[in-house]
């Protein structure tokens, strides 16, 4: 086979255009269900998990109508405690965790200086379990059978006696269920992050957000399997009659919360965790310099993912433990906050030996700063024994934790979004509404979750649906009303200037910031293969370093799905392997998952027949094809 | 929708100061009126102070540091445009900062002093608590359900419902239960929170060292109307305690007239016995709250309606206008019948 010498752009031979076609999504409804790049896949992750915060962010706006005035005969009692629980599950699982591991699908391999994630098969099943799991628990709420138990679901209140009808059921079940996406997502994200680094690309090399991404996973790899035992264990107590929270049969109310917990507060971590890597990517290119003491950043992190784990039973202060036990927990849940100190310090010490150039995506970095800051230190004061007694499940509480999440992942993803969308889009977002969204949606996350501290003092509970008159609490929820509707708009705005840049956005270019790190490398939007040459890497900052030789990977065939492999910790080339192609069965094989495990709501016996259909799927998804092994046999016959 | 935005946030806006009224309900962790709740807000108090200062020491350092980067920014000719130009600073790569990281360890470790210093006052809080003097306290049962609260003084031998007694001065130790989901006690104004827990039992102590009614809420969430499961709890001179707890302790008086009379049969019949007790008749039902004293009390329906006559009657006819989920049946009784219990119900003093 011989090759022309020079090849124009629309040559089949120029390598550019060999790469789109081999690694592109195939056309059509067929070829999109089949799709399988990473980009794809993660932009799908990203519309569906932002779809999910729209939809909860409606669900809190009826709450705080409901909550606005005293009495208020607004939304009853069974349709609030509906909307409380589906925010918190919406927020939490449909939206907080698959967000950070879109953005993670999305950019890991351009940071990393590869062309996919490992398995993208299994992530592109991983987001179709998602959507499937989420939109089912949507479509249940929207018939009146949504979850009213609270996102917590404490038993006995969300046992059969408490709650009969179907409602925690399929609450339980679609938990499981989309937390095994969130698990495949973990999995992709360690093996890629692992494995298929650019060549030179040391773990001392890798940019912090990769770091970030792969504490993260490693959290939500040991945190989910603890929510899912739990929800199972739920399930079967109330479809076939196990006792495993029944305190009248053996069981313990108890043993719930210390399961839900030990996933519950690592969830925290690994919501903010990813956001920490975005803030220090941000505040390095915004101040001109590299982040200060890299090392202690790293060490910060992996401290926090250990900790999280340390820390569940300070949200059961109340339930009356031992004093000692107490004291334990208070201690290691004040210990976390020093790894937060080493972060926070780094990043002051960047900004304070750096050259500014103030854009929006630092003003949210900036906001995250002081709205973090007050919510780590009011989660200090959770973190004590006797104040907790005091703040425990009052409107302080709400307010910390929108502090914590709002301000540690929602103002570091807009951010983010800001920051990465010239790379998404090709185009700039404009600055101008940047600055009025940030400064709306900072003022209204203040209005609305600030003076919750004080009510929440002044002994207002959380999750009652309604309050007397008279208690002192009226002000406060009225201006915590108007504050979410500010929020609302701040997201509007949001949306229309994302919309809006799409078209009419200054054009970006590759590194429209002059940023450092590998993915400016590759052109905007980033073509299907992301790079057309492989990069070699020689520091931490490759845009910013002078590149030494060799400065590309050779000998990779760009006729085929093929990328490079690298040893964990020197990524040092190890070999060169073949990816699967774009396959429907991925898709096939959710839809069957789904099945299973909305019929096994309905019918244990689901569990027994509804493997059939998974199987056989599954069984498709794996048989070797004849276009594979023909790529395989091409490997083999050319040098 | 208009008018729902009006009806929310319009009209409540034009009666803002309604907070007024907040000297009335005393439900608050910032006015303790307890030894607990005292010494709990002493540490609140160090901890805000504490939190405060390091706040405003961090926002004034990022402050500093976003100043002296915009000014080092301007010097090395940043432009307003939308484009960062400026090279980026990598004299950090080839040498170690070391003043930098020395500042980074400096700021770490007096962060750390700090969380110790809240560790330390935590601890030392918890045994202040612990250690407060408990002899001669007064023993109560009190047991959640859903939505009310049931109260028993085991040594007087009172069984009453959603209102608690307390002396000014002496301890009071509370032990907890629930019959069916986890509730929590929570008297802000005297002290923290405790759960009640199925098929366990914990306990809580608290001081009340002001006289006055203080409001308790449930603060775990406990099904449809965990809203409305408020506890008015009532701390009185000693004397004026045993009293009532004298009083409390007496069986209902026989009915003095035929009204009473009917209404005591009305309320046999129509099945309140089956839930309800009187004491000193057939009613023995446990289901509900104990009514053997219930004109006595002030609230109805665990905290939520003004006990009078025209509530009682409304409760009686449907409680599920007023509260969705609770476990009483409506009774549309007769008008004859319904009014005889009435009188009968309010001769429970």
């Amino acid at each position: 086979m011989s090759r022309p010498e020079i090849a124009g752009p629309a040559s089949p031979a120029d390598p550019a255009e060999v790469l789109e076609q081999t690694w592109r999504d195939p056309p059509g409804l067929w070829g999109r269900l089949s799709a399988v790049n990473h980009k794809t896949i993660a932009a799908r992750f990203l519309y569906a998990a932002f779809a999910f915060f729209v939809l909860g962010g409606i669900l809190a706006l009826l709450m705080r109508l409901q909550l606005a005035r005293p009495d208020s005969r607004l939304i009853g009692p069974d349709l609030y405690n509906q909307l409380f629980t589906m925010h918190g599950t919406t927020m939490m699982f449909l939206f907080a965790v698959p967000v950070m591991q879109a953005i993670g699908i999305w950019l890991l391999p351009l940071m990393l200086g590869t062309r996919t994630v490992a398995f993208p098969r299994m992530n592109a099943f991983a987001f179709w379990i998602f959507l499937f799991g989420g939109v089912m628990l949507f479509a249940a709420f929207l018939i009146g059978m949504g979850p009213d138990a609270g996102w917590f679901a404490y038993v006995p209140l969300a046992n059969a006696d408490y709650s009969p009808g179907k409602r925690i059921d399929i609450w339980a079940q679609m938990i499981t269920f989309t937390e095994t996406a969130a698990l495949m997502e973990a999995i992709v994200i360690i093996v890629t992050i692992f494995k298929m680094r650019a060549p030179g690309m040391t773990l001392d090399r890798m940019p912090l957000f990769a770091w970030a991404m792969l504490v993260t996973s490693f959290i939500v790899l040991f945190a989910m399997p603890a929510v899912m035992l739990a929800s199972t264990a739920l399930i079967t107590d109330r479809l076939v009659d196990t006792h495993f929270y029944d305190p009248e049969l053996g069981g313990d109310a108890l043993l719930w919360q210390h399961l839900f917990w030990f996933f519950g507060h690592p969830e925290v971590y690994l919501i903010f965790i990813p956001p920490l890597g975005v803030i220090s990517a941000i505040i390095a290119t915004f101040s001109r310099r590299p982040m200060v003491g890299y090392r202690a950043m790293v060490l910060s992190l992996i401290a926090t993912g250990f900790l999280s784990f340390g820390l569940w039973v300070h949200h059961m202060f109340a339930t009356s433990l031992p004093e000692l036990g107490k004291t334990f927990f208070t201690a290691a849940s004040l210990m976390i906050a020093i790894p937060t100190a080493v972060q926070i310090f780094c990043w002051l010490a960047t900004l304070w030996t750096g050259r500014l150039v103030l854009r929006t995506p630092l003003l949210f970095v900036l906001a995250f700063f002081v709205i973090l800051l007050a919510g780590g230190l009011t989660g200090l004061m959770l973190a004590s024994v006797s104040l907790d007694t005091q703040l425990h499940d009052t409107y302080f509480v709400v307010a910390h934790l929108h502090y914590v999440l709002m301000g540690g992942a929602v103002f570091p993803l807009f951010g983010a979004f800001y920051y990465w969308y010239p790379k998404f889009t090709g185009r700039m977002m404009s600055e101008k509404l940047g600055k009025w969204q940030f400064w709306l949606f900072f003022t209204g996350f203040n209005v609305t979750f600030f003076p919750m501290h004080i009510v929440g003092l002044e002994g207002m509970p959380r999750r009652v649906y309604t309050y007397p008159d008279g208690m002192g609490w009226n002000t406060i929820n009225l201006g915590a009303t108007i504050g979410a509707f500010m929020i609302a708009t701040s997201v509007l705005l949001f949306i229309v200037n994302a919309w809006r840049s799409r078209r009419r956005g200054a054009l970006a270019g590759a590194d429209p910031w002059g940023a450092g790190t590998l993915e400016w490398r590759a052109a905007s939007p980033p073509p299907a293969a992301n790079f057309d040459v492989l990069p070699v890497v020689h520091g931490r900052y490759p845009l910013w370093q002078p590149a030494a030789l060799p400065d590309r990977v050779a000998g990779i065939d760009p006729g085929l799905r093929e990328v490079l492999l690298t040893s964990v910790t020197a990524a040092e080339p190890d070999h060169r392997m073949l990816m699967p192609s774009p396959s429907p069965w991925p898709f096939v094989t959710a839809l069957a998952t789904t099945v299973f495990f909305v019929a096994s709501i309905f019918t244990p016996w689901a569990v027994v027949w509804a493997t059939l259909p998974v199987a056989i799927t599954a069984t498709l998804w794996f048989w070797p094809r004849r276009s594979e092994s023909e790529q395989r046999h091409q490997r083999e016959v050319r040098p | 929708m208009f008018r729902l935005v009006l009806s929310t946030v319009v009209l409540p806006l034009a009666c803002l100061p309604s907070g007024a009224a907040a000297q009335a309900v005393q439900q608050s962790a910032l006015r303790p009126a307890g030894v607990q709740a005292a010494t709990i807000f002493s540490l609140w108090n160090f901890t805000l102070a504490l939190c405060a200062a390091v706040f405003a020491a961090i926002v004034l350092a990022l402050c500093v540091a976003l100043w002296r980067a915009h000014k080092a920014g301007r010097a090395a000719g940043a432009s307003p445009g939308l484009a960062p130009d400026l090279a980026p600073d990598l004299a950090s790569l080839q040498q170690p900062e070391r003043r930098v990281h020395r500042a980074v360890l400096w700021g770490t470790a007096i962060a750390t002093v700090g969380l110790v210093m809240l560790l330390v006052a935590d601890v030392w809080t918890g045994r202040m608590l612990a250690r407060l003097p408990m002899n001669e306290a007064v023993k109560v049962e009190l047991t959640g359900h859903q939505f009310w609260w049931e109260v028993r003084y085991p040594e007087e031998g009172v069984t009453t419902a959603n209102e608690l007694h307390v002396p000014v001065g002496r301890p009071v130790v509370v032990t907890l239960k629930s019959r069916d989901v986890i509730h929590t006690l929570w008297v802000p104004n005297l002290a923290g929170k405790r759960d009640m827990i199925p098929g366990r039992t914990t306990t809580i102590a608290l001081r009340a060292d002001q006289p006055g009614v203080y409001r308790a809420q449930c603060a775990e969430f406990c099904g449809l109307q965990h809203a409305l499961m408020a506890l008015p709890v009532t701390a009185v001179a000693p004397a004026q305690f045993a009293r009532w707890t004298q009083a409390r302790g007496k069986v209902a008086p026989e009915p003095a007239t035929d009204s009473r009379r009917l209404g005591r049969d009305v309320f046999v019949r129509a099945a309140c016995a089956a839930c309800h007790t009187v004491a000193g008749t057939m009613a023995n039902g446990t289901l509900g709250p104990d009514l053997t004293h219930l004109a006595s009390r002030p609230t109805l329906a665990a905290g939520m309606l003004p006990n009078d006559r025209a509530n009682l009657q409304a409760w009686i006819v449907d409680p599920h206008r007023f509260k969705l989920g609770a476990n009483m049946p409506p009774s549309p009784l007769p008008a004859r019948d319904m009014h005889a219990l009435l009188d009968y119900l309010e001769s429970l003093e």
